[in-house]
Parts: structure tokens; sequence; C-alpha cells
């Protein structure tokens, strides 16, 4: 057993190493680096410098040196808490990330437990009761959440929002908690606020999750073995968490890794059109700015995330599942 | 006991014998296009995508104007109505629109557009309008429909005036031939990796598999984002399209090379397979001509199933300004100037475009379940 997490864990850190290569050479990717769009920023304000001045500019910044030395210059950093200057902030970019870096953890989640909380019940009624009303309406709702790109929901709360109440659905705080210190008030403004983008953000992997334990349920649900525990007499509410349940956990746990890739990668969309002080806005700005160490820095964050929840999912597997773990003993 | 069996198979014969005889005779794809048809929303969805794919084709004819006119008068201006009855309640049996006038509001002097109940303009069909060029080669200047002496803006205008409905069908043309030669990219990428994966095993499959793996645990929308950001801002509209699709292909065929690799590793020690070796056919045959065949509808279900991703992905790059930009018109590209609240509340038809990628996607996924379980129509 011990064996079997020991080689899971390895493999993570391989994985890891190589994210950050990739992380790294993407952001070598775009043509022209910091100084090139720097320069052209100063051009349009009217400052121009000479090639000799851009060339000190590199040698300062130390563009000037080969790939993989900048990327273990870059690596080594990281390990060690400090991943580089943010030339568009004029930080360091563990600072600028620090900020708000918690918002996004804590809304992927909360997006997490709102998308099983809604989806698990909603699935067993529908595989229950298939066929009835609600069953019909759940699914058709399911198809449209699962169709509706999720900035364009965001686009349409935010539409309503403002036509009904008059107001911006937008960000995370209301005005007079924008800059107050932490307290009860400012964490119900924050849940308050929460809300929206959870719902934006969680709607489509709900609805995935939803159809997952609906067919996942219907196939256990007429297997020999519940019938056999029906004839026992045991209650039929208990009948069905104890057994088929939980039989069709495993998909939806084996899914959970998946499922944080994808609220991880639909945020930075979300958090631009809703406005939140999250690291979303904060990467797609630096994309296009070219500011490389932020950019990596949110590319890796980003990757990390993902990885460590894969592995986490793995893991659970291993631990609910006595089939798996007996295999994999083996 | 045994008379009742004597008789019942006396009878059956002579009454069903030919439904009966077609499903024994009936052939592979046959037999799937049966089971499909069951499924009355993935017929639903098929039918839709029938529509989409007519307007893809011909957007110059189905809409009354270009992608890039601009019609300043009613710049701003929201759908105009189709009527049957008059502001008197009278019935017209030509159905028509109302003409409209331009005014300054009285506070803000911002221009604001009045409906003009006493003009009516009748809708006609096949006007002639604009010139354009059908597939790039038959000049004609037919619209299906249009009016005389004014404009008719169905889904209204934006900005600058020009009609949504006529950009949202270009866009219709550019978001599903992305999604289309994305589909084929990633389809051949998962073909031949799958392919080889699954033959060869052993180190090369080792290999490709981590890799698989590896491209599968990056959060792809930052991965797109990156790509996207990568590309130079000078490049042309063709150029622009082909990189995007080939980006979006790039992360699309992981899946298809794990299902193919799977399903060559259970087929490879089957009998026909061993007979086909030992005849002497080459690897390629073999895997092109034998084993592929036996599994291609569960690929074509694949295929199907990923068609919405790479529509979604399209859509939100362009969202983002880091897909397809002006000049050209793609879903994502429309909705692009439905950023920002202000312009929203000003404007909310601009958000129709996107009502048409729900409804693609519902589309394909409807047809994905069908095929999904028409892919194996011996299964009861």
């Amino acid at each position: 057993m011990l064996r079997v997490i020991g080689g899971r864990l390895i493999s993570t850190v391989i994985l890891l190493v190589a994210v950050s290569i990739v992380a790294f050479i993407l952001i070598q990717l775009p043509p022209g680096d910091f100084a090139d769009s720097y320069v052209n920023k100063k051009a349009q304000g009217g400052v121009v410098f000479t090639i000799e001045e851009v060339n000190e500019m590199r040698r300062q910044l130390g563009l000037d040196r080969p790939f993989f030395i900048q990327y273990f210059d870059w690596i080594g950093g990281v390990l060690r808490g400090d991943f580089g200057f943010s030339w568009e902030y004029r930080r360091p970019v563990s600072d600028v990330i620090g900020e708000r870096l918690g918002l996004t953890l804590a809304l992927a989640f909360s997006t997490l437990l709102f998308t099983y909380a809604v989806a698990l019940p909603i699935g067993i009624y529908s595989a229950v009761r298939q066929y009835s009303i609600g069953d019909h309406a759940m699914t058709m709702l399911g198809y449209i959440g699962l169709a509706t790109p999720n900035f364009m929901l965001a686009l349409i709360l935010l539409y309503l929002g403002f036509k009904w109440f008059g107001l911006s659905a937008g960000g995370l705080f209301s005005p007079e908690f924008q800059e107050a210190s932490w307290s009860l008030a400012r964490v119900w403004d924050l849940l308050a606020h929460l809300w929206v983008p959870v719902v934006v953000l969680g709607t489509a992997g709900t609805a995935f999750q939803m159809r997952t334990m609906r067919a996942t349920l219907l196939d256990e649900i007429n297997k020999m073995y519940v019938i056999a525990a029906r004839a026992g007499g045991i209650s039929e509410f208990k009948l069905l968490m104890k057994y088929p349940v939980r039989m069709a956990l495993n998909p939806i746990i084996s899914t959970l890794g998946w499922e944080l890739t994808n609220i991880i990668s639909g945020a930075p969309i979300v958090a631009l059109v809703l406005s939140l002080p999250d690291t979303g806005p904060l990467f797609l700005q630096a994309l296009l700015n070219q500011d490389m160490y932020l950019a990596g820095a949110m590319i890796l964050i980003y990757s990390i995330l993902v990885i460590i929840g894969t592995m986490v999912s793995d893991l659970l597997l291993l631990w609910l599942d006595p089939r798996i773990r007996l295999d994999v003993a083996r | 006991m045994s008379n009742i069996a004597i008789s019942s198979a006396t009878i059956t014969p002579a009454k069903k014998s030919s439904p009966a005889r077609s499903l024994d005779v009936a052939s592979h794809w046959q037999l799937m296009w049966r089971k499909f048809k069951r499924h009355h929303m993935a017929i639903l969805g098929l039918s839709l995508l029938g529509i989409f794919l007519v307007i893809s084709l011909f957007p110059e004819f189905l809409s009354p104007y270009g992608p890039h006119t601009r019609d300043l008068r009613y710049a701003q201006g929201s759908p105009m109505g189709i009527h049957f009855f008059d502001s008197d309640g009278e019935f017209h049996a030509r159905p028509f629109v109302y003409g409209w006038k331009n005014k300054r509001h009285p506070v803000t002097l911002r221009k604001i557009t009045i409906l003009d109940e006493s003009k009516r303009y009748p809708l006609r069909f096949f006007v002639r309008g604009e010139p354009y060029k059908l597939f790039g080669a038959f000049d004609s200047n037919i619209h299906l429909f249009g009016v005389h002496g004014s404009k008719i803006h169905l889904f209204g205008t934006d900005q600058i005036g020009r009609d949504v409905f006529s950009r949202t069908l270009y866009a219709t043309r550019t978001s599903l031939s992305i999604g289309f030669i994305g589909v084929i990219l990633a389809f051949i990428l998962g073909l031949t990796f799958g392919g080889i994966s699954g033959y060869m095993g052993g180190m090369i499959d080792l290999v490709i598999m981590r890799m698989v793996e590896f491209i599968r645990s990056i959060p792809t929308l930052p991965l797109w984002l990156a790509l996207a950001a990568a590309l130079p801002r000078d490049w042309s509209a063709m150029t622009v399209y082909i990189a995007i699709t080939m980006i979006l292909s790039l992360i699309g065929w992981t899946h298809l090379a794990r299902r193919v690799r799977g399903k060559l590793l259970a087929l490879r020690e089957e009998d026909f397979v061993l007979a086909a070796r030992l005849s002497g056919c080459s690897h390629g045959r073999i895997i092109g001509r034998h084993m592929l065949p036996s599994f291609m509808s569960y690929l074509i279900v694949d295929l199907t199933i990923s068609f919405p991703y790479i529509i979604l992905a399209e859509t939100a790059l362009s969202f983002l300004g880091l897909g397809m930009r002006e000049p050209a018109v793609s879903w994502g590209v429309l909705l692009f100037s439905a950023q920002n609240v202000r312009s929203l509340v000003l404007m909310p038809w601009l958000l129709i475009p996107g009502l048409f990628v729900v409804v693609a996607v519902l589309a394909f996924n409807f047809v994905g379940d069908g095929a999904r379980d028409a892919a194996d129509p011996y299964a009861k």
C-alpha cells in the first residue's frame, strides 16, 4: 500500500517538473521579449530608446542568456518561493499573486463543493424516479447547462442583475468593504457576492456529474445484489445509500481531478467578465503584456493545483474502493 | 407445450418474414441507423445540424446584407419585429416591418430611433441587393428576403450599424468550419498516435501514453490562452484562423488516442488479426484495413462528442480577444462586442449569437448521445 502511494507521489513529482518546463517554454514562445514590449509601450508615449539602451536592459534582466540557464535560474527561485519580478507591476510576482491567490482557491473549492452538493442529490433523484417529470426537467436543464459557455452565463446574470436590481453583480465585495480589514461582516459580504461566480463556474460541471451519477446509478440499481438486499428487508433509503450509491460514487470520485481542471480552466475568463479581484484577470493581462514571470508563475500554479487534485482523487479512490486497493496491492 | 411452440413457429415466419429478413441482411451501418432513429432528441439534433450546415454553405444568399455593411442611420437599433397586423389591427397577408425615424433624446441628447408606424415595408423574397460571389465563383445579387425602400434588421444592429442577423449567419460558417477542421486534425493525430501506441506496444506505447497523460494534466484553457497569446498580432485573418484551428486540435486528440490504443490492444489478440498477419499483410494494412473498421463507429461517436468542445473553446478564445479578431466574424468575435455591462444594457440583442452557440452545442450533444447508443447495434 505504501509502495503504491510512493509510486504515485514520484510520478506526480516528474509531472510537476515537466509542467514547469512547459510553462517556461510557453512564456518564451511569444515573438519578442519583455524588453521589446516595454520599448513599444514607451514609444507610444513618445519616449524612444537607443538599441544600446535596449540591449543594456536585456542584459540587466538576464534575457540574453541561453534558455536552460534562464530556466534553472527561474525554477531555483520558485523552489525558494521567489517567482521572479513582475515588470508590469514593478513588484515581486509572489506578492502580486499572493494577495489574489486566496480568492482563486476559495472560488475553486466553493465551486467544487457546490458542484457535488447539487449534482449528487439530483442525480440520485433522477435515477430513482427515472422518466418522471422532475427527471425530464433536470435532464433538459443539464443539457442546457453543458451547452452554455460559462462566460455567456456570467453575461446573462450581469445583465439580469443590472436590469432587475440596478446593481452590478460583478466583483467580490460591496464598495464599503472593498478596502476594509477582515471581519465577520466582510466575510458575509464576500459570501453574498461569491455565489454568482460559483454558480457560473459550477453549472457545466454540475450538469456533467448529474448525468454521470444518473447513468451509473441506473446501471447498478437493477443488479442482483440490490434485489437481494431488498429481499432482506432493509429500508429503501438505507439500501440505496449503502449499496448502489456507493458503487456509483466511483466514477464521480475518479473525475474529481478532471472536474478541478475544468474549474481552474474556466475561472480566468469568468473572473474577467465578472471583474473579480482574483488571479484570472491578472493572468490574462500578463499574457497580453508578455509579463513572463507573472504568466509563467500562474500557469505553473494552475497546473500544480490540477496535478495535486488528480493525485488526491486517485488516492481517494484507493481508500474508498477495496477492489482497486486489492488490485493494486497484488 | 410443444404444440404451442410448433404453432407459433409456423405462424411467425409467414407474418414477419420481410422485416425479420431485412434485419438479418442489414449491414452494420444500417443497423446503427435503425437504432439511432429511435432517439427523438438525436433526430432533432441532426435536423438542427442540417440547418446549420445549410446556413454555413449559403450565408451570402440567406442574409439580407454583407457582414461589414453599415446602416449608420439605424446604428445600435433594436431587432425589428415582423408583423402581420398593423397598428389599427388590420391583417396583411404579406408580413411587413415598420419604418423608423431618428430623434434626439430630449434630456440626454443621445441619438434614438423611434418606430414610425405610419410607414410599412412589406417583406419580399428573392430581392436583389448587395452583389456577392457564391462559393467564390458564381456572381449573384439575389438574397432570400429583404424589403424595398428601407432596411430590415431581424436581430438589430451593433455599435456601428452592422446587421447582427447577417453577421451571425456568416459567423456560423467560420465557427463551424473551425470546429470541423479542428476535429479532423484531432482525428488524424489521435489515430496516428493511438494506432502506433496500441499496435507497437512496449517502449513506444509507454512514451506516447506518458505524453498523453502529461498533456491532459495541463489545464486546457490557460494552455490555449498562452498559445494564442503567442501568435503575432500582425498576422492576417486567414493565418490566425489556421493557427487557432491547429491550437484547438492540439489538445483534443489525446482522448481519441487513448480510445484507439485501448481498442487496438484488445483487438491485437483476435484471430482475424493473426490470420491477416500470417497472410503477410503489412502493419499499416492490418491496422487500416482490418482493425480500424471494426471500431470505426466508436471513433465517430468520440468525434461528435469532441466537436462542441472545440466550438466552445473557439468562442471563449475569440471572446477574450485572443482568438479570431475583426474583420473575421465568428460567434466568439460577435460576443466580444457584448463584453461589458454597459453595451449589454444598451444592446442586449448582441447576445443572440451566443444563443446560436448554445443551440449548436446542444444539437451536437443530442446527436452524440444517440450515436453512442447506436455505436453498438448488437446490444439490446
